[in-house]
């Protein structure tokens, strides 16, 4: 007999296999001939980390589904079973509430990772889109989640999110009614929300990350110099840039991966509540529908929206303005129509604008976890505006405008905003109304009306050929 | 459509307005607690207070008494001789494995006191050591509450100072710079250093009591942050050697 038995016996099961399913053909297209950059940095271990995350959330979730009661009687005991008569349970419990807000945590800092390399743009608009939508899913998956304890701020944070939806004129009372199954926040609203969170999100989320994949399989992934590799291929056709992702990138997501765990870890076993942050304190008191807790901050992952619609006195217009801080990512590919995708290429008035962005979604966090008093709600007005800013300079920074259309621009732009001041103008605000109107105006000034004077920091740089490290 | 309005005014009003403070807040400056939850003496020593002055009314219903037992470092026997009170429907001790309940009903306790008294099991997770500790030292004298008494960090609390027969009795009063501050007009059973003790024991017990695993999840997260700080040293090596061929 010629050859190694077991080698033989391997190609033999693998050969039957691949006769009936396409099992060498998918890890071949998919990971080991796959061809990646090889200059990707530090901020493309989160993909892969997101994927991590999800499977911790999935794996915890299934054995915290096999102790927790859906029933607004007994949910609050049995979070509590599970961390003290459960075998283990507080570990699984933990690994839940932590990765939830690591799943945050990573999913946006892969967000900003597509915004600093433009990894939205043509030909991964689709990549984006689906992106944008596991981000909206995700929140709904979250929010869901967070109901199941049935704590206290569970419920509140519920009841408060809820009732947004009332705000929709003529159908808004209806709408809630339905959502909650019942005409308050109560059983009924507890075991759809736990449906929802253990079966029909989780089903979606999986559904939109494997089309996220796909259609970034199909156009292969961007890199930190935005310079497209399959553009230079060798004989074989293979990009000279490109190194499969296995073993190359499998080898180097496992440090990343082990060093993200440390970080996981630290939290889970040492910092379980994050300060507060990632559990609430008030969440360990049981729900009662009679008590209204004094302060309701939303978790973490959500303060940045909260703000924006904190910024808008009238509240429906609130609801519209929180909705539309979310739906505008859907058109960032379309908004930004500069042909160069990284920010290392891109002019300082580009730099500037994604900072400010970043800077504004950060203050706008910190901000929805206050007590609302007139210094908060202005700060949130001012930080939201520079939030909407971004997207209408991400469109004004497509190419270098003119002197003439760039200064008319700001003064709408900024005339906007003003005039309205003008209208809700309080005497007794006058300084904090006055000096807060920098804030937007300075960002706005530097993206636009700077580069008018110093055409170098609006100008972009040239792309090199190949990637370049 | 009523509960439509009211609900809709309730959750505008948490989105935009400054909500008054309620009972419970505290501003001024809390009394480090300073708990031990490796002291096995310590916790010991909380335990018997908390069955002695606290269980007849505050249950601690999400823990069961062997689990107490085991964890302090006392036999099944004599958590059944120390800290089992309650009764089942036949009228016998319930076994140890039970939950800590109270025989007392809610109805009667709102009936007595005007409030259910809480469940402790999660209150220092809730408060704080720290609030809880100084809250247990901030009874004061004030003929104006049903029960005779006040409190500085909770104010028109619905507890009486079960503890009275310990520290003494304080009052509230003002010096000369107008700074309140309680002073104790009569000594209990406990010089003020052993009053704090007892206090700080019964904050550990209730800290224990919050976060059972707590020792253990720290233990165990040390083991886990040894192995993964190993696995990325070797992680890290094996993609540098994988990557010594890519230029």
């Amino acid at each position: 007999m010629a050859g190694n038995p077991a080698e033989k016996w391997q190609g033999g099961l693998l050969g039957w296999v691949d006769a009936r399913f396409p099992l060498s053909q998918m890890w071949n297209e998919h990971l080991a001939q796959y061809y990646a950059p090889k200059n990707f940095n530090f901020w493309y271990f989160f993909g892969s980390l997101a994927l991590l995350v999800l499977v911790i959330q999935i794996v915890s979730g299934i054995f915290l589904t096999m102790f927790y009661k859906p029933d607004a009687e007994l949910a609050f005991a049995s979070v509590e079973y599970i961390m003290r008569d459960v075998e283990w349970g507080w570990l699984i419990r933990y690994m839940h509430s932590t990765g939830a807000s690591m799943f945050f945590v990573v999913v946006y800092l892969h967000m900003f990772r597509a915004l600093l390399y433009g990894s939205y743009k043509k030909p991964r608009e689709l990549i984006w889109i689906f992106g944008v939508l596991i981000y909206l899913v995700l929140m709904a998956e979250a929010f869901a989640g967070y109901l199941l304890p049935w704590g206290q701020m569970s419920y509140w944070g519920a009841q408060v999110i809820v009732n947004l939806f009332q705000t929709i004129p003529y159908i808004g009372p209806d709408l809630v009614t339905w959502i909650r199954g019942d005409f308050l926040l109560s059983d009924a609203t507890l075991t759809r929300f736990f449906a929802l969170h253990v079966i029909a999100l989780p089903l979606v989320l999986i559904l939109l990350v494997a089309a996220h994949i796909i259609a970034l399989h199909e156009v292969g992934s961007n890199n930190p110099d935005g310079v497209e590799i399959k553009k230079n291929k060798d004989e074989n056709g293979i990009p000279k840039d490109g190194i499969p992702f296995h073993p190359y990138y499998t080898v180097k997501d496992i440090v990343g991966v082990s060093v993200f765990l440390m970080v996981f870890a630290v939290i889970m076993f040492f910092f379980p509540m994050g300060g507060g942050l990632f559990l609430k304190p008030d969440n360990m008191i049981p729900a009662d529908p009679l008590v209204t807790p004094e302060l309701i901050p939303p978790v973490w992952y959500f303060t940045s929206m909260y703000s924006v619609l904190r910024s808008v006195p009238d509240p429906f217009l609130g609801v519209v303005a929180m909705g539309l801080a979310v739906v505008m990512l859907f058109f960032i590919p379309w908004l930004d129509r500069n042909p160069v995708l990284s920010m290392r290429y891109r002019s300082f008035a580009a730099k500037f604008n994604l900072a400010a962005f970043v800077v504004a979604f950060v203050i706008l966090g910190w901000l929805g976890l206050q007590q609302a008093t007139t210094m908060i709600s202005e700060m949130s007005f001012r930080w939201s505006l520079v939030y909407f800013a971004f997207f209408f300079l991400l469109w004004f920074l497509s190419r270098e405008r003119s002197a003439a259309v760039s200064l008319i621009l700001f003064a709408v732009v900024v005339g906007i905003y003003t005039l309205y001041d003008i209208t809700r103008f309080d005497p007794s605000d006058a300084s904090l109304i006055m000096w807060s109107w920098l804030i937007p105006t300075v960002h706005l000034f530097v993206c636009m009306v700077v580069p008018v004077f110093a055409r170098g920091l609006g100008r972009d740089r040239a792309v090199p050929e190949r990637v370049t490290s | 459509m009523k509960t439509f309005i009211a609900t809709t005014v309730m959750a505008l009003a948490a989105l935009f307005t400054v909500p008054a403070a309620s009972a419970a807040s505290y501003s001024g400056d809390l009394q480090k607690a300073n708990v031990d939850v490796t002291n096995q003496a310590s916790l010991q020593r909380g335990a018997r207070l908390y069955m002695n002055y606290c269980m007849a009314c505050h249950s601690t219903q999400y823990m069961r008494y062997n689990r107490v037992g085991r964890d302090i470092g006392l036999t099944e026997e004599q958590v059944t001789e120390n800290f089992i009170f309650i009764t089942d429907e036949d009228g016998d001790l319930v076994n140890p494995g039970s939950l800590m309940k109270n025989a007392m009903s809610d109805s009667y306790a709102d009936e007595a006191f005007g409030v259910t008294p809480p469940d402790l099991t999660l209150a220092t997770r809730i408060h704080g050591e720290d609030w809880v500790y100084t809250f247990l030292k901030s009874f004061y004298i004030d003929e104006d509450r049903p029960l005779g008494a006040n409190n500085t960090v909770f104010s028109n609390v619905g507890m009486p100072h079960v503890l009275w027969e310990l520290q003494g009795w304080q009052e509230l009063v003002e010096d000369d710079d107008g700074n309140e501050r309680l002073e104790l007009v009569r000594n209990g059973s406990m010089s003020q250093s052993e009053y704090d003790r007892a206090v700080r024991d019964l904050v550990t017990y209730l800290s224990y009591m919050g976060e059972p695993m707590q020792l253990d999840r720290q233990r165990i997260g040390l083991y886990v942050l040894i192995f993964l700080a190993v696995f990325t040293v070797l992680a890290y090596f094996l993609k540098k050697e994988y990557w010594k061929d890519v230029h």
